[in-house]
């Protein structure tokens, strides 16, 4: 019996995938955004928000991730920009391969801004790289602000945390600071947002941030 | 549960150095690090389940579970990160990041001499 080394990721096909999606990007100028959270964190009423706050004309598309249902699908298309539905039928998870045939679809399109809405689950999709530039993770008032130390992974590799629902913060147990300070501890480089998908408050930064990262996204991201 | 295809992408890896050897893989050893997002158990049971079904069985896993540690930007000592406190034990800074604990990789394959 020999022992002979083996140096390569687990996930080598689908990082690979991610970096041809990540050169795509850079070479279309597409800012692309990962968007993870818990199931019912509030991730498509945060894009129905988003892209009823966008002109239209603007190359805004959207791939929404479900285990089964087209039903988020049908919610964003209402807002005039291309929207495909990525049906699992059964993965947790979104993978590059999946991002990479949905994409096929609209080859060619410009696309400025392109959101993945990953499927709802804390931990699945944090091993999957999909090429996206950032990572937003969405955490509504609603949950335990515990959550970033029970997935840290999750947190670990956010660029920004969207707490959502912050209407309701007078009618539940949610304490906002510890939150924060929870997701500093696990990320101490992320940036935190506070919004209400129902009110509206908050959505300015969301946007801020962005545009922020629409405008950095050549310069910054060229590795 | 994301273990299951994990574990396939695992078996798939194998598949294909053995092919690429001509021998036959008795073991695969890899790395799990404590952010990854995979949990160890059950990336055993999905691999030992799956991997029944294959030419490569009996394939035994050894995987080895590397601890979330952070390295000092400042005095770029490293330590471990206990109870999510990630500033430096050493020098006091909250300047660190991640030195291991992020793996999710393939470590070595123990094959039949040929």
């Amino acid at each position: 019996m020999t022992r002979v080394p083996l140096e390569r990721k687990v996930l080598n096909e689908n990082d690979r995938l991610a970096a041809e999606l990540r050169q795509g990007f850079l070479a279309a100028g597409t800012l692309c955004i990962n968007l993870i959270s818990s199931p019912g964190s509030g991730k498509t009423a945060l894009l129905e928000r988003t892209l009823a706050s966008f002109e239209p004309g603007r190359r805004v598309a959207v791939l929404t991730g479900d285990i089964q249902t087209d039903n988020d699908a049908q919610r964003l298309a209402r807002y005039g920009f291309p929207v495909h539905q990525i049906t699992t039928g059964g993965a947790c998870h979104l993978d590059a391969r999946m991002v990479e045939k949905a994409l096929t679809q609209w080859r060619g399109a410009a696309i400025d801004l392109l959101f993945v809405e990953n499927v709802g689950n804390l931990v699945c999709p944090t091993s999957y790289d999909l090429g996206e530039e950032a990572r937003a993770v969405v955490l509504s008032v609603t949950e335990g602000e515990d959550k970033p130390l029970k997935y840290p992974a999750t947190f670990y590799r956010a660029d920004l945390v969207v707490l959502n629902k912050i209407d309701l913060l007078p009618y539940v147990p949610f304490r906002i600071e510890l939150a924060r300070e929870y997701i500093r501890r696990v990320q101490p480089d992320v940036e935190i947002v506070e919004v209400s998908c129902t009110t509206g408050e908050g959505l300015d930064a969301w946007r801020q941030w962005l545009d922020a990262r629409y405008a950095g996204r050549t310069s910054g991201h060229a590795s | 549960m994301h273990e299951m295809s994990i574990a396939a992408s695992m078996l798939e890896a194998v598949q294909s150095e053995s092919a690429r050897r001509g021998t036959h893989v008795l073991a695969v050893g890899v790395k799990i690090g404590e952010l990854s997002g995979v949990d160890s158990e059950s990336l055993r049971f999905c691999f030992d389940a799956l991997v029944q079904d294959t030419e490569l069985a009996p394939l035994a896993l050894d995987i080895e579970f590397l601890p979330w540690r952070n390295r000092c930007r400042q005095c770029t000592r490293d330590f471990p990160v206990q109870d999510y406190r990630t500033e430096c034990p050493w020098c006091g800074s909250a300047q660190t990041e991640l030195a291991s604990g992020n793996e999710l990789e393939f470590a070595y394959m123990e094959i039949e001499e040929t």
